[in-house]
């Protein structure tokens, strides 16, 4: 008994760590006012939601900019990665180990210092404010999870597999097509998933590339918040929230244990 | 051999290339503006005026970082230490569920969250208030270094935590089963058996934790972009108020030498 109250003491603060900032910004979007000194909002209602999704209002454009946005970053970073991912799983690379941690590169050194003078560098090219140049720079920041996670899911088929297609008398290209792929297709999915929140979530290099021009839902959220327009940041931050927790609680689906495993390997 | 080695190379060539154009040739381009006069020529002035105006955000940075890293470390051992020898499967399993929700938050949206949770006003402090545990006139606001450190604990130690507790799982649980059968407790079985073992594991997230927390811009933004606060503000304020690329890019090669003593440590391990 003495047990299982120590155990609820904890517990109760750990959730109310974790899950209060959570269910504050819940509260926020769901309040139409809420000012000091009361504890919770005044009156609740709907008005900023309408607000939110007007037709062509600003959340919903930044809403399609962002889908659009990571959509072409996921075809990019897949154009990219499955190649690269079986040639580093299957075929005999030189320095191997070094052109894995190429593609950490990105990740391994503070991005905000290296956007900057991206942004300053597309200047010349005319891809500052633009999808394109945007897309770009997701691209390469999320090419780590692509590569590494693709590569780790062709290492998880079975080698065996690929030989008795090829001893069938199947070419390289249709083994590939028939049997390697269908096999890593679930591994793929999820590194298709980390791209896209990756570029949905992403702010910092969009806060120099994107600008004045292309506003995605983080950096809308961002303006009202800075603003103190709590409820629109609240609603907006929601709206970017759902893709994300759907993610964690499915990701054991597609992330086996055997690919896992091989992640980085 | 020598035909799938060429098709090999063929094939990572794209994205490298990527990588080449995107990021390691901006990288460079910045490492040499920072040592660049506005006429070009080589000079530490850049260097010199950074300090001048923003050694104390250099040391902030520093320091929030570093505390940040170090109670992400004791958070994961702790989380991971529970979620494997935890004895009760019921408490084990509320913990499973509820550790990891803040792993795919966005760091804009945290910093959102935690802005109105950690104000003076906002609803940790309503709550406490409310329980009776503090006094309207006892509530302090976070919203300072403090704030950006809780924020980036919060957001971060699921991620290290998943690593660890999964590195956990995967040992050898005889070992586990010999040190309890002989009496240790736990807490010790945690620090001389788990933790040793999963230390590699441990390093890693806690480098990668470090330099994303290194780069992020929207927390301190959004925390406290008053003075002091975080280097990644000021160089967003060197560009955007004076196009001044100068100091920016030498407060970057500053972050990029704090990251690359953490990387380093991580290349040495990869690179065996």
């Amino acid at each position: 008994m003495r047990a299982w109250i120590g155990r609820g003491i904890v517990f109760g603060l750990l959730a109310f760590i974790i899950l209060g900032p959570l269910a504050n910004l819940v509260l926020w979007a769901a309040a139409e006012q809420w000012y000091f000194p009361h504890k919770l909002p005044v009156v609740y209602g709907t008005k900023f939601w309408e607000q939110v999704f007007k037709p062509r209002g600003d959340a919903l454009v930044s809403l399609v900019t962002s889908v659009w946005i990571a959509l072409a970053t996921v075809a990019a970073s897949l154009a990219l990665a499955m190649p690269a991912g079986y040639a580093l799983a299957r075929l005999k690379l030189p320095w191997r180990t070094a052109i894995l941690l190429a593609f950490l590169l990105p990740q391994a050194f503070p991005s905000l210092a290296v956007y900057i003078n991206i942004a300053r560098l597309f200047y010349d090219f005319r891809l500052n404010g633009t999808m394109t140049g945007v897309i770009m720079v997701h691209t390469v920041h999320g090419l780590v999870f692509a590569v590494w996670i693709t590569a780790a899911a062709f290492a998880a088929v079975e080698r065996d597999l690929e030989l008795a297609a090829r001893n069938l008398g199947a070419s390289g290209l249709r083994t590939f097509l028939t049997v390697s792929l269908p096999l890593a297709a679930p591994g793929i999915l999820a590194s298709a998933i980390f791209v896209f929140l990756e570029s949905l979530d992403e702010f910092t290099g969009t806060f120099f590339v994107g600008v004045p021009d292309v506003i995605t839902l983080p950096l809308l959220m961002f303006t009202a918040s800075i603003a103190g327009n709590y409820q629109i940041a609240a609603i907006t931050a929601l709206v970017l929230l759902v893709p994300s927790v759907m993610f964690m609680l499915v990701i054991e689906r597609f992330l086996k244990a055997d690919v896992l495993s091989k992640v980085g390997a | 051999m020598q035909d799938r080695g060429r098709l090999g190379v063929l094939l990572v060539a794209p994205a490298l290339a990527a990588v080449l154009v995107l990021f390691i040739y901006p990288l460079g381009y910045s490492l040499v503006t920072a040592f660049q006069a506005k006429g070009g020529g080589f000079t530490l002035g850049n260097f010199a005026k950074a300090f001048e105006f923003y050694s104390v955000d250099i040391g902030f940075t520093l320091v929030i970082i570093v505390v940040s890293t170090l109670l992400i470390a004791l958070a994961s051992i702790a989380l991971g230490g529970y979620l494997t020898l935890g004895e009760n499967p019921w408490a084990v399993a509320l913990l499973r569920w509820l550790y990891r929700w803040p792993l795919f938050i966005p760091f804009v949206v945290a910093a959102q969250c935690m802005r109105t949770f950690l104000a003076k006003n906002g609803l940790m402090n309503n709550t406490l208030v409310g329980l009776g545990i503090l006094d309207v006139g006892q509530t302090i606001g976070f919203l300072d270094w403090r704030g950006i450190i809780i924020t980036f604990v919060w957001k971060q130690t699921p991620f290290v935590a998943l690593l660890v507790a999964g590195a956990m799982a995967s040992l050898d649980r005889s070992t586990i089963e010999a040190a309890r059968n002989l009496g240790a407790g736990r807490l010790r079985i945690l620090f001389e058996i788990l933790v040793p073992q999963v230390m590699p594991t441990l390093v890693v997230g806690l480098i990668l934790s470090f330099v994303t927390m290194m780069s992020v811009l929207s927390v301190p933004l959004m925390i406290s972009g008053e003075s002091p606060t975080m280097m990644t503000v000021d160089m967003a304020f060197r560009i955007n108020n004076y196009g001044d690329y100068g100091t920016a890019n030498a407060l970057g090669f500053v972050s990029y030498l704090m990251t690359a003593t953490c990387a380093w440590f991580y290349l040495k391990r990869q690179i065996r």
